[in-house]
């Protein structure tokens, strides 16, 4: 029975995401779990984090939670086991965010958040905007719209971690992936049959 | 590639229904919001939007249960507004499944709920809703109870204050056309638009689909909410959306 572990560290609801991974569950044999239990991360197959409102304040609860950021490291460096951020959970990936402060990340994919350039366009960027691929990789379903809702963005040290751009007053990163980990700027459980399409490609990564 | 402009069918929902029926042909129940609100994502609905006109607050919980059971039917975001009093309402709603929170009659109270709520669940989640009324050449008021009572308060100066305090997004609704059919207040829309560097939704007066392109391509609004239209079957979304894209504006295609 796979499972996919979706992060509870208390940053936005989760219905959606859980949802979304259970719609694109390719057979009745996936289970979605909620937790921020370590033995529970590591024992799932595949992770999700996802993240809404500010960088630094989902940083510090990731980091509250015992022996939860240890549990990730484990289970991405060493297991190598799939693992999805998504919106500010991509953030998270980066080494440093300069949202409320300079605040560390996870380091998992280098880099750093930073505000978006929008230069005379309206803040937050919210709504659909155009995925790109910028890379071949598995996880990207041919192009399509996505739904965003943003105002900073992951600045990748390796212009080969970025797998998709879109636009929006300067082209930015709409998907970041190294080795197994990935992440996803725009919300996948909230993009319709774009979005489920990706969800269906990570649960049937094999990095 | 461009950001695409939102079009969203607003439900009105009370004590956990829709009260004005939803015209689709596959709903067994036209007074289900869940079914409504995936309906409408399904037919290519960029966001859906729920008004809470629930008169008594005790039924908060029958919304808290709507919004979770329509999150997870709706694969496209959920705001949800009507009765928003707090932080604490913003949380529960958020946590609840929806996606954006609009609150109107509370910041027109005491605006520091749009600070505290979004310091609490970040700008991208607070949507400041303003019902407005011309008084004068230029110049529109807050309205609160249904448009019975005037504030005196100055609508482009309200959604001014609105950005500063961390709104994400302006839901802004012209008293005088809203259920009229004769086109949105682009003027107002103006006005507020060029005021604030958040998005601008349009509400209130859509009748004829070139309504729609006139609300972004004149009023300068980043989004269309309306409701009569689809809920009545005048228009589909896809046909709003063609009518849209002949106009120019760049539109999420679902067909």
């Amino acid at each position: 029975m796979p499972t996919v572990c979706v992060i509870d560290y208390g940053a936005g609801n989760l219905h959606s995401a859980v949802r979304g991974l259970e719609r694109a569950a390719p057979d009745a044999s996936w289970r979605v779990a909620v937790s921020a239990e370590p033995s529970e991360v590591l024992a799932a197959d595949r992770i999700v984090l996802p993240g809404v409102g500010a960088f630094a304040s989902c940083a510090a609860g990731l980091r509250a939670r015992p022996g939860l950021v240890d549990a990730l490291v484990e289970a991405t460096a060493e297991r190598k086991l799939p693992f999805l951020g998504i919106c500010v959970g991509m953030q998270l990936l980066a080494d440093l965010g300069e949202e409320h402060g300079e605040v560390e990340g996870l380091g998992f994919v280098s880099g750093k958040v930073r505000a978006l350039k929008a230069d005379g366009l309206r803040l937050p960027h919210m709504g659909w905007n155009e995925v790109v691929p910028v890379a071949d990789h598995p996880l990207l379903p041919p192009e399509g719209d996505a739904y965003f809702v943003h105002s900073f963005i992951f600045e990748a040290t390796d212009e080969s971690d970025i797998i998709a751009a879109a636009d929006y007053g300067e082209r930015f990163p709409a998907a970041v992936a190294r080795e197994n980990v990935a992440g996803a700027q725009f919300h996948p459980e909230k993009s319709g049959a774009y979005g489920q399409a990706f969800l269906k490609n990570f649960l049937e990564w094999r990095p | 590639m461009s950001l695409k402009t939102r079009l969203i069918p607003c439900l009105d929902v009370k004590d956990g229904r829709v009260v004005k029926g939803v015209n689709f042909v596959s709903l067994r129940d036209a007074g289900d919001p869940v079914e409504a609100a995936a309906a409408y994502a399904e037919a290519g609905a960029d966001e859906i939007c729920f008004l809470d006109i629930t008169a008594s607050h005790e039924n908060r919980g029958t919304l808290l249960e709507t919004v979770t059971h329509t999150a997870q039917e709706a694969l496209c975001p959920l705001t949800v507004g009507g009765g928003v009093r707090s932080a604490e309402d913003v949380l529960a709603l958020l946590r609840a499944g929806a996606d954006k929170i609009a609150i109107n009659s509370a910041a027109v109270r005491d605006p520091a709920v749009l600070t505290a709520s979004a310091l609490a669940a970040g700008s991208q989640a607070v949507v400041c809703a303003i019902d407005a009324k011309n008084v004068a050449p230029g110049r529109w008021e807050i309205f609160t109870h249904g448009g019975r009572k005037p504030t005196g308060i100055d609508a482009v100066q309200f959604a001014e204050e609105a950005e500063r305090r961390g709104a994400g997004e302006i839901l802004l609704t012209s008293m005088d056309r809203d259920g009229v059919k004769t086109g949105y207040d682009v003027e107002l829309l103006k006005a507020v638009t060029s005021a604030v560097n958040i998005p601008v939704v349009a509400s209130g007066g859509a009748g004829e689909l070139h309504h729609l392109s006139e609300a972004v391509t004149v009023g300068g609004a980043s989004a269309v909410l309306a409701a009569s239209i689809f809920h009545f079957g005048t228009f589909t979304i896809e046909e709003a959306k063609k009518a849209m894209i002949a106009d120019g504006v760049p539109m999420r295609r679902t067909w």
